[in-house]
């Protein structure tokens, strides 16, 4: 019997400590395509004249969302790891708007997961973009 | 000839500019990231939580924790480079450690991270070295480690937008 890869990775992602401490959830989950939303927080601010998210919170957002998109692919893997990922930062992100990041998984192979992710506030310009190579754990289990 | 000023007064000056700095940055706290100073070298500590955990089973850190601590531990190392000279040169007043003025920081354009290892469930540390600090740009690498610093866990190159100079009074 094969699990169901959407629940699957939708069990994976909320499992996550991390992304429980950031409050995101889940908007999207299927074919290797995520999109995860974090709300605004004070606590995540990185500078406080402006009262901007941190990139780093903008980081580990996008880094779950690249994850989430390796975990929902039709190739099914069982588990995932970053391996790199570079992050331009195009804008400040608008305080007290939400940020929602959408990852795709464009390809894998049977070692490695590739996938590009955009994270948006309430504008019509990206906030952030990345690339990243992702692990691929094809459990055999 | 002038006198060396008392060490005590050098460090307290050094001190409170630093943690006037780590204290005005809330994600520092949230992530639970202090810095250790030594002269002007600067360690970033990241003190280990349940929730900094990115994959329960194995346990391991979470990608974007380690992504966003080498980042501040390179914005913290930079703003506190490019603070240096005024702190010294006491253009930067910290007499009342309650109320410094801190120059604005500098912006983060990008930064590629390179996941070595996988983070363990302890406390980590990361050092940066300004590679390039211009007038506009500047370019710093990061390196993070736990148990032994031969093994770095990751590593980052990450770019920067400087904060421009407050324009002197004769122009």
């Amino acid at each position: 019997m094969t699990a169901d890869p959407k629940k699957l990775a939708r069990m994976f992602i909320e499992a996550i400590p991390h992304a429980r401490a950031l409050s995101m959830s889940i908007t999207q989950i299927e074919d290797g395509i995520a999109e995860i939303t974090m709300p605004y927080d004070a606590r995540l601010v990185g500078d406080p004249n402006t009262g901007v998210i941190a990139g780093g919170a903008v980081s580990a957002l996008m880094d779950t969302c690249g994850g989430a998109a390796v975990m929902c692919h039709p190739s099914g893997p069982h588990g995932t790891a970053t391996l790199d990922l570079r992050i331009d930062y195009m804008r400040s992100a608008t305080p007290g708007q939400a940020i929602r990041a959408r990852a795709e998984c464009y390809h894998v192979t049977r070692s490695v997961a590739f996938v590009r992710a955009t994270a948006f506030d309430d504008g019509d310009t990206p906030v952030a973009s990345a690339t990243g190579a992702f692990t691929v754990e094809l459990g055999e289990a | 000839m002038k006198k060396p000023e008392p060490v005590q007064v050098v460090k307290q000056r050094r001190d409170a500019l630093l943690a006037a700095l780590v204290n005005g940055i809330p994600y520092l706290q949230f992530l639970g990231i202090t810095f250790d100073r030594r002269g002007d070298e600067l360690t970033g500590l990241l003190a280990y939580d349940d929730k900094l955990i990115g994959n329960p089973m194995l346990p391991a850190l979470h990608g974007g924790v380690t992504a966003a601590f080498l980042e501040a531990t390179a914005v913290v190392s930079l703003s506190w480079a490019s603070f240096w000279a005024d702190l010294e040169a006491g253009v930067i007043e910290t007499d009342d450690p309650e109320h410094i003025a801190l120059p604005r920081l500098p912006k983060t354009i990008d930064m590629t991270v390179d996941y070595l290892r996988s983070g363990l469930p302890r406390d980590a540390y990361a050092r940066a070295r300004i590679t390039r600090s211009g007038r506009r740009y500047a370019s710093v690498q990061v390196e993070g480690w736990q148990d032994n610093r031969d093994r770095p866990f990751a590593q980052a190159t990450c770019h920067f937008v400087m904060p421009r100079k407050e324009p002197t009074e004769n122009g």
